[in-house]
């Protein structure tokens, strides 16, 4: 087993309801228990599919198994399927060395469609998600997942990104082990497209910080 | 092949919870299951309905908690393991029957999952099903682990089945809803066949009739099984310790916050002062286990969730043991160390320790905390729960609530339990003004249309989801149309228990494990009640609002049935009706007058404001083209052009 750079090393898949987080999050959470860690996967969903938020705290560690939330602070990576969702994270487990992947596409809420909230422009977050975290990439994977086909395929690309920040051991094989068991040939063949593009993204971004 | 059924003896899975309790329910062999969906417990019984033709089990979502337990207790009574699953609120609805249960006592074994809600998550209280277990005299065990949550259960089937007594088993959102890695065993085959003997003894629980009396004989006799149950949890290998041999501070645990625990401990470094004892068989307490640990510790830190049920107890036994092991301070929730609402959290309980211990936990840089707070109040605005695109929820409290205000004698609405429970919320137009428990809405409405001759001149409307009126929706009914109550009974009838997820329901033309079922025609039920009723489509909103003027107008308890599939159904997903555009040229933005209603009171996620184009627009992505929208837009600038099945615009 590989040493973790942090043990336990605290994930976090955010996005909104129907994004198919807890999807990413279970591939996730299965290619790393193939290395051998520790998994917990807290899960917040209910009626989350209904516009809400909604989070996955992952919890990988070497011995223990960690609580399914991760504590005030202390995240080391978060992905988010949509910018204010990155932002909401960071209130809350964001620390100046947290790293942060985000799709770039907004979901407004019915709040913002209301016009009782103004959604920040994509300029203005990426400029707040820069500063308040150690290292962030930003992607556009809602528009490339739509060129593929449909955009569910933007989580995959995420993990894909993920993958490509070499800050966890999940190889390209693992990821098609797990989604095999679930998936059919030919969809597994989509998704390993959805992933390399995904991994591109994040080599191809100039980093920040 | 479902995940539940993969893997041999010997390997490790990443499981939901739930799926844990579900594959425990396989390796225990059990036969019957029978539950109603309720978050966070339903991934127990979806899990084992998709199984249930490999392994040979009867599987069902039962019409209700109450029959649920019914259905699982006729398989205990004919011999057979039975498993019954709810969420806490269902404990409610099934005590009674259950309350005869305990007393009568079980034969094949029977094992009740029921999962709690701390914080209320997905539910409108955070009720605690553990005090159940006290007050009908049965064992409780909580697991604190996933692979507890999966050994547990055959555990638990050897008691019930030692013991002839239902056995409790709390789940919690923070263990149902999530995932960890659990160790499989293998799948037993099973032969029991089903057969209810009653030709016995009257008093032989295993031979005779099945009633709780005489209560001289039965009281007793249960009272003896919860003795043994204490003296079985002595030894239960569920129940560990860890840590130093005599620690300054013994945290008592039980279920998700085992993991808080050990998280805390972690986080402040105390494994060489603090010892963790999990405690899987929280009620009845095992007296001597307890003994042991308390007269090792210094003071005592009980953590759990969400009232102090397990001090409580502990200090029960603490009193009645203290003339051996001395006074022992235990703190917990009654000295306020810990809340006794909301769920615990790693950071809580790691302050409560903190406090007790002398030591911190490290914080976030006072500058980087006031940075974060003021970009979140900026940058994440709030994401109010609100109907999917396409809900037909959305159109029917939209016809209900412009009727309502047309009428304008006052008329209101109560609500129910379901994704339509959201229109009490002010982003879904605030149209209901009550909401308790299943079927509760019907019922209030029945009251509140009998107070004519107090004065009372409103319009008294209830809305019901198909499985509601199915659940406890059909005796408030009953009530209404036979006491003559002044009424609307709305049902919301969009095909299936979409809050939780789609499971069937007696409506439905299929059952929980896919096979075709007789369903039941909700317009007739009412017929067949007296109700009059009506029949509409919520996407036809001047037909729906007609409808409902012609309702208002009439005497009596009246029905209407709005018929549409939820917009989540797998049958309708990513498929469109119509490709829905905004004209432009047509939509005058703010020079309307209209005050925007299509963003601003409508609120669908799939209609958004243009602030560079100042109109209304649509999010292609998110709209799954119902079309309501068109016929609420008093420009006409909502524009619906139909699609045909394949996505492709007709012809």
């Amino acid at each position: 087993m590989t040493p973790l750079k942090h043990n336990p090393y605290n994930l976090v898949i955010t996005g909104v309801g129907g994004q198919g987080n807890v999807m990413a999050s279970r591939v996730i959470g299965n290619m790393l228990s193939i290395h051998g860690y520790r998994i917990t996967i807290g899960e917040t969903f209910g009626a989350s599919q209904r516009g809400g938020s909604v989070r996955s705290d992952l919890r990988i560690s070497e011995e223990i198994a960690f609580s399914p939330q991760i504590p005030k602070g202390r995240a080391h990576m978060i992905v988010a399927m949509e910018p204010a969702e990155a932002i909401r994270v960071l209130g809350e487990l964001g620390n100046p060395d947290v790293k942060v992947i985000c799709n770039m596409r907004p979901i407004h809420s019915v709040n913002v469609i209301c016009g009782d909230f103004t959604y920040p422009s994509a300029e203005q977050h990426k400029e707040w998600l820069s500063d308040l975290s150690g290292q962030a990439w930003f992607v556009n994977t809602t528009e490339a997942a739509v060129k593929l086909g449909n955009p569910i395929f933007s989580n995959i690309m995420l993990i894909g990104a993920l993958a490509g920040t070499g800050d966890l051991p999940l190889e390209r094989d693992l990821f098609e082990t797990v989604i095999a068991r679930w998936l059919s040939a030919d969809k597994v063949e989509k998704n390993l497209v959805a992933f390399d593009k995904g991994m591109s993204m994040v080599k191809d971004d100039k980093r920040d910080g | 092949m479902s995940a539940i059924l993969k893997g041999k003896k010997g390997d490790q899975r990443l499981f939901m919870g739930n799926e844990a309790i579900a594959r425990g329910a396989l390796e225990a062999g059990v036969n019957v299951v029978a539950g109603y969906p309720g978050t966070p417990s339903s991934e127990i019984i979806e899990s084992l309905s998709r199984v249930a033709k490999d392994r040979d089990i009867y599987v069902e979502w039962s019409v209700n908690e109450k029959v649920a337990a019914e259905v699982a207790a006729a398989g205990s009574l004919a011999g057979l393991r039975s498993m019954c699953t709810m969420k806490m609120n269902g404990v409610h609805v099934a005590s009674d029957f259950l309350l005869h249960l305990a007393l009568t006592g079980t034969r094949g074994g029977m094992v009740i999952v029921a999962c709690d809600d701390p914080n209320a998550h997905s539910s409108q209280n955070e009720a605690e099903m553990r005090h159940f277990a006290q007050m009908l005299e049965i064992p409780l065990l909580e697991p604190g682990s996933f692979q507890d949550a999966k050994d547990l259960i055959k555990w638990a089937f050897e008691l019930s089945e030692e013991l002839r007594s239902i056995v409790f088993i709390r789940g919690t959102t923070r263990l149902s809803h999530a995932s960890g890695q659990v160790v499989l065993d293998e799948l037993p085959e099973t032969e029991r066949k089903a057969a209810f003997r009653h030709d016995g003894f009257i008093l032989d629980q295993m031979t005779g009739s099945v009633i709780s009396l005489p209560i001289a004989f039965k009281h007793p006799q249960l009272q003896e099984k919860l003795q043994k149950a204490a003296e079985r949890y002595e030894g239960c290998p569920f129940n560990s310790y860890t840590g130093p041999e005599n620690p300054d501070v013994l945290i008592i645990t039980s279920s998700a916050c085992t993991f808080y625990s050990i998280e805390a401990v972690h986080m402040l470094d105390l494994q060489n002062r603090a010892g963790i004892l999990k405690l899987t068989t929280t009620w009845p307490l095992p007296k001597r286990l307890i003994k042991k640990h308390l007269q090792t510790a210094g003071q005592i830190l009980v953590v759990e969730e969400v009232l102090p049920f397990m001090e409580e107890n502990l200090k029960v036994l603490a009193y009645e043991i203290a003339s051996e092991i001395g006074i022992k301070p235990i703190l917990g929730k009654r000295d306020g160390t810990l809340p006794s609402h909301g769920e615990m959290r790693p950071d809580v309980v790691a302050g409560a320790l903190a406090g007790i211990t002398g030591t911190s936990v490290d914080q976030r840089s006072e500058e980087y905390e006031k940075k974060v707070n003021e970009r979140v109040f900026f940058g994440a605005p709030a994401r109010d729960l609100t109907f999917c695109p396409g809900c037909p929820h959305r159109a029917s409290l939209w016809s209900i609530e412009n009727v309502l205000q047309m009428d304008n004698r006052q008329g209101f609405v109560c609500g129910d339990v379901g994704c339509y429970t959201m229109g009490l919320s002010p982003s879904n137009f605030g149209t209901l003004k009550t909401a308790h428990s299943m079927g509760s809405g019907t019922g209030l409405a029945s009251g509140f249309g009998k107070l004519d001759r107090f004065g009372m001149e409103q319009p008294v409307l209830s809305v019901c989801g198909d499985s509601t009126f199915f659940h406890t929706g059909i005796p408030a009914l009953v009530n209404a149309v036979h006491h003559g109550s002044n009424m609307i009974m709305v049902v919301l009838d969009n095909s299936g228990t979409a809050m939780t997820g789609f499971q069937p329901h007696p409506g439905i033309e299929k059952n929980a494990m896919g096979d075709v079922a007789k369903s039941i025609d909700i317009a007739k039920v009412c017929e067949a009640i007296g109700a009059k009723v009506r029949v509409e489509d919520p996407f036809e909103v001047e037909a729906t609002q007609e409808a409902l003027f012609q309702l208002l107008e009439e005497e009596g308890a009246k029905v209407l049935v709005l018929k549409q599939v939820c917009a989540l159904s797998p049958e309708k997903k990513w498929s469109k009706k119509f490709e829905m555009s905004v004209d432009t040229e047509l939509c005058i933005g703010e020079e309307c007058g209209c005050n925007r209603l299509c963003t601003r009171i409508f609120r669908c996620p799939g209609l958004v404001w243009d602030q560079e184009s100042k109109t209304a627009r649509i999010d292609s992505i998110l709209c799954t083209g119902c079309g309501v929208c068109a016929s609420i837009c008093p420009a006409n600038a909502i524009r619906k052009t139909p699609l045909a099945a394949n996505g492709k615009e007709v012809a």
